[in-house]
């Protein structure tokens, strides 16, 4: 488990960090969900230990880790930009822990060649990271990160360089990895779905705080701040409420606490079908529906039809409006 | 950008690139290639014999080896004394850092005549410090060091503030220590532009003249170095024997060189 209690990071006058508290179950996969600037990457590397706090401790399973060089952590990073060693090869890359551990030869070359089969570059061995594409530099960073059996690996958006659909092999390949190898994983992303697809748990921060720690699930039904709403997935406005485009429903008569709306717009995504509504007031609305929601209705622009949430209106629309200004 | 666009580019990039190679082509032929070839056509004016008996006296194997040497020498503490002062330079914090990064170009702007008359009083006879060198082979080997100061700096800084710095961290996350990461991850990086560096410097010490020539004293078979000597060649009115001093001491350079640049290319093998 990774613990982090109480953590404030300073940049000279900006903070970085503030008064952070995090924790990481064992065999986990974690994902550090933000906008960038959020604090989310210093973070990180205070649990890596490439930056230490100003103040609060990092435990490690039962640990104190905070003033532990980051040689002696065991953990293993993994950079955004792969940070590859370019003048070695693949095999002296993934070699290159082991190798500072003095571990005998033959036991490095087999070692190597494992995990080699395991990311899938088994035949590299003897190419230099410049005649891999990102991906396969990706795969090469994250072998040799595991080559060291570190107790704990960090990901500092490792697929935010990739192409959108390498990323989302990627990601894949990275949540079966982990179901097979099941090391405490810690992942930063700034992507939302990204985190949702293969984390266990997510905590999303924002301003260099943690606003909210949760399953995907959690997180995205049950947001505490308005924050956590809008980043974790699209919203809209109903009266004084935040509510999900596919939470909304629609009806010809009106029904007990619905609005009465004019359809504005109808896009019809296959299976989706968008709807855009002006309220009585002016305000515009958007709503998810199904084909065979929208086709029962017989939607049309210029019909007049009425709106009403189907979950329960949420108390973090009341809370703070000044957090709610912030992240707009 | 539209396939016109790009046709239009490339048309007017290969135009550029005729004119460039034909300015560049007779820019290095007035100011390098003919000047170099005047010295060795010469140096064979009075025939085979002339040129073998101007370079094969005793004095001028003297000067020729001990100026090959010294430069090797400053070529060699270059390359560790530039590297540290680079990389204090890139990495190290300190008040005044842009004033000393300032200064290091300085050598290159001085009068080497100056120079050495400065070192002569600083390090000579009447020096303040009591350390006098004047007249000796190490005072040959300091003027050129400090003429020939800012080569390595200056190739190995830009490399080291572009080095990729996540690299090191990696290392660090992996296990190693500073030497270690220091000595397999950093140096070779730097092993291309500390070459180029040294390759400067080694150049730059073979011809130096007006630092070392109050400086040496000019001791035959002890301090002359090779273009002092030509000089002495060209007062005493031998013009084929200077010239032909000075092509054998081309030649070696062109040798060194060579063999640095071979050396830089095996080191960068992987940098395709």
């Amino acid at each position: 488990m990774i613990l982090v209690e109480r953590v404030t990071k300073r940049f000279g006058d900006y903070v970085a960090l503030d008064d952070v508290s995090l924790s990481v179950p064992d065999g986990s996969l974690t994902a550090l969900l933000g906008p960038s600037g959020s604090g989310k990457s210093t973070l990180l590397r205070i649990i890596g230990g490439l930056e230490s706090p100003d103040v609060g401790s990092v435990t490690i399973h039962g640990e104190d880790q905070t003033s532990v060089a980051p040689q002696r952590r065991g953990i293993g990073f993994v950079f955004q930009h792969y940070a590859a060693f370019k003048h070695m090869t693949v095999r002296d890359n993934v070699a290159f822990g082991l190798a500072v551990r003095k571990r005998p030869k033959a036991e490095i070359a087999s070692r190597v060649d494992e995990l080699l089969e395991i990311v899938g570059l088994a035949g590299y061995q003897t190419r230099y990271p410049s005649q891999l594409s990102g991906g396969q530099r990706q795969r090469m960073a994250l072998a040799r990160a595991l080559a060291v059996e570190p107790r704990v690996l960090l990901l500092d958006e490792p697929f935010g360089a990739l192409d959108a659909k390498v990323r989302a092999d990627l990601r894949e390949w990275l949540r079966k990895l982990h179901d097979e190898v099941h090391v405490t994983t810690l992942l930063v992303t700034h992507d939302q779905e990204e985190a949702m697809s293969i984390a266990d748990q997510i905590a999303v921060m924002d301003h260099s705080r943690i606003e909210q720690v949760g399953t995907p699930r959690e997180l995205y039904d049950r947001p505490e701040t308005p924050f956590v709403m809008r980043f974790l997935g699209p919203v809209t406005q109903l009266g004084d409420a935040l509510v999900r485009p596919h939470d909304i429903a629609l009806s010809v008569e009106p029904r007990a606490g619905s609005f009465e709306a004019q359809v504005a717009r109808v896009v019809h995504l296959g299976f989706e079908v968008r709807t855009e509504l002006v309220l009585g007031d002016g305000q515009e609305l958007a709503v998810q529906l199904t084909r065979g929601e929208a086709d029962e209705l017989e939607l049309a622009v210029g019909d007049i039809v009425h709106v009403r949430s189907t979950v329960l209106p949420r108390a973090l629309a009341t809370r703070a409006p000044e957090a709610d200004a912030l992240s707009a | 950008m539209s396939a016109l666009a790009v046709t239009a580019r490339s048309a007017r990039r290969s135009h550029t690139g005729a004119l460039g190679l034909g300015v560049a082509t007779l820019y290095l032929s007035v100011i390098v290639l003919l000047p170099l070839s005047a010295v060795l056509v010469r140096s064979l004016d009075g025939g085979v014999g002339a040129f073998w008996d101007a370079v094969s006296s005793r004095q001028a194997v003297a000067a020729l080896r001990f100026t090959l040497l010294v430069s090797l020498a400053t070529a060699a503490i270059n390359v560790a004394g530039g590297t540290l002062i680079a990389w204090v330079l890139v990495r190290d914090r300190f008040p005044g850092k842009r004033i000393v990064n300032a200064l290091i170009d300085l050598p290159f702007a001085l009068p080497t005549i100056v120079a050495g008359l400065v070192l002569l009083t600083l390090y000579g006879p009447r020096s303040p410090f009591g350390i006098d060198l004047a007249y000796t082979q190490s005072a040959v080997l300091l003027a050129l060091l400090f003429v020939t100061l800012p080569f390595v700096i200056r190739s190995v800084q830009p490399v080291l503030i572009e080095l990729d710095r996540e690299m090191e961290e990696a290392a660090l996350s992996l296990g190693a220590r500073n030497a270690t990461i220091f000595r397999r991850i950093v140096l070779p990086n730097l092993v291309p532009a500390i070459l180029s560096g040294a390759a400067l410097a080694f150049a730059r010490a073979v011809g130096e003249f007006g630092s070392v020539v109050l400086i040496s004293g000019n001791i035959p078979f002890r301090t002359q170095v090779g273009s002092v000597y030509v000089f002495k060649l060209i007062e005493s009115d031998a013009p084929v024997s200077a010239a032909a001093v000075s092509t054998v001491l081309l030649l070696v350079s062109l040798a060194v060189l060579l063999g640095i640049r071979a050396l830089g290319h095996w080191g960068a093998r992987h940098d395709r």
